[in-house]
């Protein structure tokens, strides 16, 4: 389209729409700009609702408290760990498993794509699934964690439908040289599905980074959570702590600068990785578009 | 399998005379195992890890209908019929839970699902390329923070003290809410967060539609002198309509998943009359306090309700798409 070739009317309702646009991208980048402004203000400032856009009267207070305390860098850490891990973990069930079901030759394939996708439409949910965990004594392990959640059924089929898509000709030519199924996998699949991977790669370092809610349920030792876990954890008490908010009423930092200043710790990998990312998401989506 | 010719020459014999003996099959097995083995052994331990993760808590689902009890574990405790799900539907609790369930996704489906159609409308009609580009990498983010971050920066927003909301307020001379504790804020409040983490990153499916209108269509309205904004009504949104209805059959089938995650971090005591959901409620009377067959029970009636939704879903979906091709 050609701005020169728009009527009034049609250059009007373009930047009515840019406007609109502008706002909503406005609207969703507020809550951080106040959240970061909050955690570089002082406890007393934040308490009489004086922030808005930039901080006031601007301290490092509420970084002091929370960097100096050695379980917030030991859930860093983990949640390092649980990232890597369990990223690495899932790229090796998921890449084999993929190519298996992709081929062609595999008996049973019909029925194993529904065995795997079943579990897309039926999930026997929480307490089964704990029991089962409690069983398998993975309860408070970080290994359970790592293991527990590193397949599932659309990653699977995600990378399984990039596979078949490969033209036949390019595993031929590798039959033709001798390749069995592990060099054709390593030598042809994956070399020509580095965006699907790299998709998948990024859809379970999303999940391993902000997995919160089965790390809380099956994790007891503080040595052991990551660092969701600790800002809840952190959450809960500050805001229930009524203490806390009194003692520091006239203090450099409060509940809430604390609060913010956690949030801020825990964005900034994402928001350095996120470039980065971005031009995979888009393509993964869509290859997403899972046919079953 | 041996030969391309071999299997040339056995498709174009009828199936019944390609019955082969036992022996030959046997053969045929053996060379096939010998030359493929590799992708069983691939396959292998995704099936394991489905089966110990996935299906073997399906077979723990029988304790919904048992008196469960730690100490004898699953198949050894006694069998009890009906009588969680009939403690289930004579519980206030749970009915509350499943009509919260309904209506916190009636509200998400009614203002969270037009959203994203709409915020990729508009990205089409964004001539600048880096303005566009730069707004959609903005609001694209939220979608990748975690739910313990959003609830952090809901519960700093709404504060009564500190809030941006209740200071914004209070410059109109309103009085400051506790909104959190208030069950007629919650659900606009978890809908309106919902819309500001997904509206944008469920914006790229319909944009990748939109991006597949034929130019044609555009060309001839201009030369017909249609204005961008009848384009947008007349051509855009009739193309992807198809693509609207396919997400909306999905997104009814999923009404029984609300994402509770974040309702457990954003409700409260004073808030579970509007904000308590079958997830939740199962959460806490199962791994709160450890009532796990009763609670499997409200787990078992959400999934078989999940999977008829979504069954439905499938096939209605599937029976669209192909009338809709041609």
């Amino acid at each position: 389209m050609n701005w020169n070739l728009y009527s009034r009317g049609d250059k009007f309702f373009a930047i009515v729409v840019s406007i609109l646009i502008g706002m909503f991208t406005v609207a969703t980048l507020y809550p951080f700009i106040y959240i970061a402004a909050v955690s570089f203000s002082s406890g007393f400032a934040a308490q009489a609702g004086k922030v808005v856009m930039t901080p006031i009267d601007a301290t490092v207070e509420a970084y002091k408290y929370i960097l100096v305390q050695r379980d917030f860098w030991i859930s860093y850490r983990n949640t390092f760990i649980y990232t890597i891990g369990g990223t690495v973990m899932s790229l090796l069930f998921i890449i084999p498993g993929a190519y298996a079901l992709s081929r062609p030759q595999l008996i049973g394939r019909r029925f194993f794509n529904l065995f795997i996708a079943f579990t897309m439409w039926f999930n026997a949910g929480l307490i089964p699934f704990y029991l089962n965990m409690r069983d398998l004594n993975l309860l408070d392990s970080m290994f359970g964690i790592i293991l527990a959640f590193a397949v599932n059924a659309f990653n699977i089929i995600l990378l399984r439908n990039f596979f078949e898509a490969i033209p036949q000709s390019f595993e031929e030519a590798a039959r033709m040289d001798g390749a069995n199924d592990f060099q054709v996998l390593w030598k042809v699949f994956i070399p020509l599905s580095k965006p699907a991977i790299a998709t998948i790669t990024l859809f379970c370092i999303v999940a391993r980074w902000n997995g919160f809610f089965w790390a809380m349920v099956l994790l007891q030792s503080q040595e052991k959570i990551p660092l969701q876990v600790f800002l809840r954890h952190t959450l809960a008490t500050l805001s229930d702590d009524d203490e806390f908010a009194i003692t520091q009423l006239e203090a450099a930092y409060s509940a809430e600068t604390v609060t913010a200043a956690i949030i801020v710790c825990s964005i900034i990998p994402v928001l350095l990785v996120y470039p980065w990312i971005q031009k995979y998401f888009e393509k993964g989506i869509l290859l997403g578009g899972v046919k079953e | 399998m041996t030969s391309g010719s071999e299997n040339k020459r056995s498709q174009n014999i009828p199936v019944a005379k390609r019955k082969r003996s036992l022996k030959s099959r046997l053969q045929w097995f053996a060379d096939h195992v010998r030359n493929h083995w590799q992708i069983y052994l691939m396959l292998l331990p995704t099936i394991v890890w489905f089966m110990v993760f996935l299906y073997k808590p399906m077979y723990g689902l029988q304790i919904a209908f048992k008196d469960y009890s730690i100490f004898r574990g699953v198949a050894n405790s006694p069998w009890v019929g009906w009588e969680h799900f009939q403690a289930l539907f004579s519980n206030d609790q749970f009915i509350r839970a499943v009509s919260n369930t309904i209506k916190i996704s009636a509200l998400n489906l009614l203002f969270g699902f037009p959203a994203p159609i709409i915020l990729a409308l508009m990205f089409n009609e964004i001539l600048h390329a880096t303005y566009k580009r730069t707004a959609q990498t903005i609001v694209y983010l939220p979608h990748f923070i975690s739910s313990v971050i959003i609830a952090g920066i809901v519960i700093t927003a709404f504060s009564p003290s500190v809030g941006i909301v209740n200071t914004i307020l209070g410059w109109f001379g309103i009085d400051s809410i506790y909104f959190l504790t208030k069950p007629e804020w919650f659900r606009p409040i978890f809908v309106g967060t919902g819309i500001w983490q997904e509206a944008g990153f469920g914006s790229i499916v319909f944009l990748a539609a939109i991006a597949g209108v034929s130019p044609s269509l555009y060309e001839s309205a201009v030369v017909d002198g249609a204005s961008r904004w009848q384009m947008m009504w007349r051509i855009t949104l009739p193309s992807i309509l198809p693509t609207i209805i396919i997400m909306l059959i999905i997104r009814i089938g999923n009404i029984m998943e609300v994402s509770f995650e974040l309702i457990i971090l954003l409700y409260q005591p004073a808030t579970y009359s509007t904000a308590d959901v079958v997830n939740t409620f199962v959460f806490r009377q199962g791994l709160q306090n450890g009532q796990y067959d009763f609670a499997a029970a409200a787990g078992l009636f959400n999934a078989v309700v999940a999977f008829v939704l979504v069954m439905i879903a499938n096939t209605l979906a599937r029976r669209y798409s192909r009338t809709s091709l041609w």
